[in-house]
């Protein structure tokens, strides 16, 4: 016990010397959350600070354009700007000044009108209510809504963009059908034949504590992914402390010493965990304090904070294991460093930081559960965003702390067959 | 001069049989079918050409290297099977300074002392004691990284003695110091063989070698080519006046360079 706390205060020492490296392995993951928030938070925010410029060419001016341009203006989503021409604003939006560019069609909204004149005609006439209409239907081209595209955009902004705008002109369909199915059979449409207003609408559900429900939003989003992403960020710093042992020297003294392996990963675990868990004290305070001055939402604690250490502890011992790991094979800090940080990078991107895991292939699906940050991360918004108690988040933590267990007891193989004497 | 401190024959503290090293991918063996007997309380040199093979044996003696072929004991004690009592027994000097350049030589030598199951006044006391007798009492509470190069020989030295080993093993222990610091080196090792302290010791300087040690080994191409107490050699040695003069008889002038 004496050599293991005699470590630990080493690796105290050792953190507390080279007070800059503390500054940022502090300071940068209260930036990187601060700032992906800010970034993120508009995907959350139902009143929209930003809106994206794009360009509308009205070649029809009827009803139906005057439609979707209300709802896009209404949607509160789009600035639209009017361009007099398809060539212009396409110029525009390939050269990346605009995102988006819609071209309505000439004659729209009367071929529309003329199209479903013909069909309700043509319908009540099967029934005997009207005479057989001399439809002329068949000779009206099919109309396109072009919509032209930043090839820098992502796929999701496309298809919102494109599933809007069908939206919007089914709704168009549909009520304009109605309007003449109403006008034929009541002859001047003045009496209301239909009940127009939808019968399917949308409720969301969401999780409560008590009488109040939890209403997930940016903070409460960013703050566990990137707080766990900052907390297996400390493999780098880890494993270049054990690197430099081994090229100062210190570590073949050691390992004259009669102490274990296991004692000195020990001493590093302890003060590293400590460090983990200080991080993410900053993490919850940034998301307590800072950021509802910076016009974001608070984060939402109440009653989950020895939950959320908990995971914190895990997720960190996690991260250490990985630590260790790395900086026992690695034999300089041109190997364990940019390694390290990749690799961070390739667990986040497979644990679901960026892209939810049910967005991703079958079987990165499959791969994403492989990642201890995909373990942390469920754990994180289980008691976060599900009101979730210990024994929903049980099964996590114990394969968090296998892997700690699995990853420094490989450390301690590698050492021991390396240096077998 | 320094005084030669033999303190008489008591047994074999290290007998070495047929020890050999070969590095993976190497065509040579670096140490071969090596025989030795180093007796308690000797000063024993280990002589020779850079590449010679005297590291190899050395950190084969620490438990740093395993051997390809053959055995050791330090003291009866084996070094497959006892190994952990046998490192509380021995310590080392590495050629390198082997030192947290961050902390200061007394969080140092508190941190080492500690690694041999040392603690609190007694451990206090010795590392204060060991700076007293180097000359590094008022820079105990200062960063290693800001002393020269003899101020780290000698934290380096004490950091492997705070356990009081029966074995030392030295690898280069006054290579780039001053003088001033060397003998203040040697006069410490000579006063810890004095309490007991059987010293093995690596060097190029072949003068210090001479009046330090009590017998030496010049060791070449992985094997022990000579072995005597420094004067016995020198006498037999036709036209040799000093230890060098033995070593290049036994060694040749040819340059040692290989990569």
């Amino acid at each position: 016990m004496h050599k293991l706390l005699a470590s630990a205060y080493k690796e105290f020492l050792l953190l507390i010397r080279d007070m800059g490296g503390i500054s940022i392995l502090f300071v940068m993951p209260l930036i990187l959350v601060v700032t992906i928030t800010l970034i993120q938070d508009s995907t959350f925010k139902s009143i929209k600070d930003v809106k994206i410029p794009i360009l509308w060419v009205d070649n029809d001016r009827g009803t139906v354009s005057e439609n979707i341009y209300a709802n896009l203006t209404k949607s509160n989503t789009f600035n639209v700007i009017h361009k007099d021409t398809e060539e212009e604003a396409r110029d525009l939006v390939f050269k990346g000044k605009y995102q988006l560019a819609v071209i309505i069609p000439a004659n729209l909204s009367s071929d529309l009108g003329k199209k479903i004149d013909d069909n309700v005609t043509g319908i009540l006439s099967q029934f005997g209510l009207e005479k057989g209409s001399t439809s002329d239907s068949a000779k009206i081209a099919q109309k396109e809504i072009r919509l032209y595209f930043d090839p820098a955009t992502q796929f999701a902004f496309r298809s919102s963009v494109k599933n809007g705008i069908d939206k919007m002109i089914s709704q168009i369909e549909s009520r304009t059908i109605y309007r003449v199915f109403q006008e034929q059979l009541s002859g001047d449409g003045t009496k209301i034949t239909f009940n127009a207003e939808g019968l399917i609408s949308f409720k969301e559900i969401v999780p409560t504590r008590g009488d109040k429900e939890i209403l997930p939003n940016s903070t409460q989003h960013n703050v566990p992914a990137w707080t766990l992403f900052a907390i297996f960020f400390i493999i780098v710093p880890l494993s270049i402390n054990m690197v430099k042992e081994k090229n100062q020297g210190t570590f073949v003294r050691l390992r004259t010493n009669p102490v274990s392996y296991a004692t000195v990963l020990g001493g590093k675990t302890l003060i590293y965990l400590c460090v983990c868990l200080i991080q993410f004290s900053l993490m919850l305070l940034v998301g307590l304090y800072l950021l509802p001055t910076l016009g974001l939402p608070q984060l939402d604690l109440s009653g989950r904070l020895p939950l959320l250490f908990l995971v914190a502890l895990f997720a960190g011992l996690a991260a250490i294991g990985l630590g260790l790991l790395l900086g026992t094979i690695a034999k300089t800090q041109e190997q364990s460093a940019p390694f390290g940080a990749t690799f961070v990078v390739i667990l986040a991107a497979m644990g679901g930081v960026w892209v939810p895991v049910f967005l991703m292939p079958r079987y990165m699906q499959y791969l994403s559960n492989l990642s201890p940050m995909n373990w942390g991360l469920k754990a994180f918004y289980d008691v976060f965003l599900r009101n979730a108690g210990f024994g929903a988040i049980l099964p996590e933590l114990l394969l968090l702390l296998l892997f700690f267990v699995i990853t420094t007891g490989i450390s301690i193989i590698y050492n021991e067959r390396q240096h077998a004497v | 001069m320094h005084v030669k401190a033999h303190i008489g024959i008591i047994g074999y503290m290290i007998q070495i049989n047929q020890l050999s090293k070969k590095y993976k991918g190497a065509d040579t063996f670096s140490v071969f079918e090596l025989n030795l007997q180093i007796e308690e309380g000797e000063i024993f040199g280990l002589l020779g050409p850079n590449g010679a093979g005297k590291t190899t044996l050395i950190s084969m003696l620490c438990s740093l290297l395993k051997p390809t072929s053959g055995s050791f004991t330090i003291n009866d004690l084996n070094f497959r099977d006892q190994k952990k009592q046998l490192k509380q027994l021995i310590g080392i000097v590495p050629q390198e300074y082997a030192l947290y350049p961050a902390l200061t030589a007394y969080e140092n030598l508190y941190y080492f002392g500690s690694m041999y199951g040392l603690t609190g006044e007694p451990l206090k006391n010795t590392i204060y004691d060991h700076l007293k007798i180097m000359g590094l009492s008022r820079f105990a509470n200062k960063r290693v990284a800001n002393f020269s190069g003899g101020m780290k020989r000698r934290v380096n030295l004490i950091a492997s003695i705070l356990h009081n080993p029966k074995v030392l093993f030295l690898d280069e222990p006054t290579v780039g110091v001053d003088v001033q610091s060397k003998n203040v080196i040697i006069g410490h090792l000579e006063e810890l063989n004095r309490s007991g302290t059987t010293l093995v010791y690596s060097s190029h300087h072949l003068n210090e070698a001479e009046n330090f040690c009590t017998r030496v080994a010049i060791i070449d191409h992985g094997r022990v080519i000579c072995m005597g107490e420094p004067g016995v050699l020198i006498a037999n040695q036709k036209n040799a006046h000093n230890l060098e003069d033995v070593f290049l008889s036994k060694t040749g002038k040819a340059l040692r360079d290989h990569a």
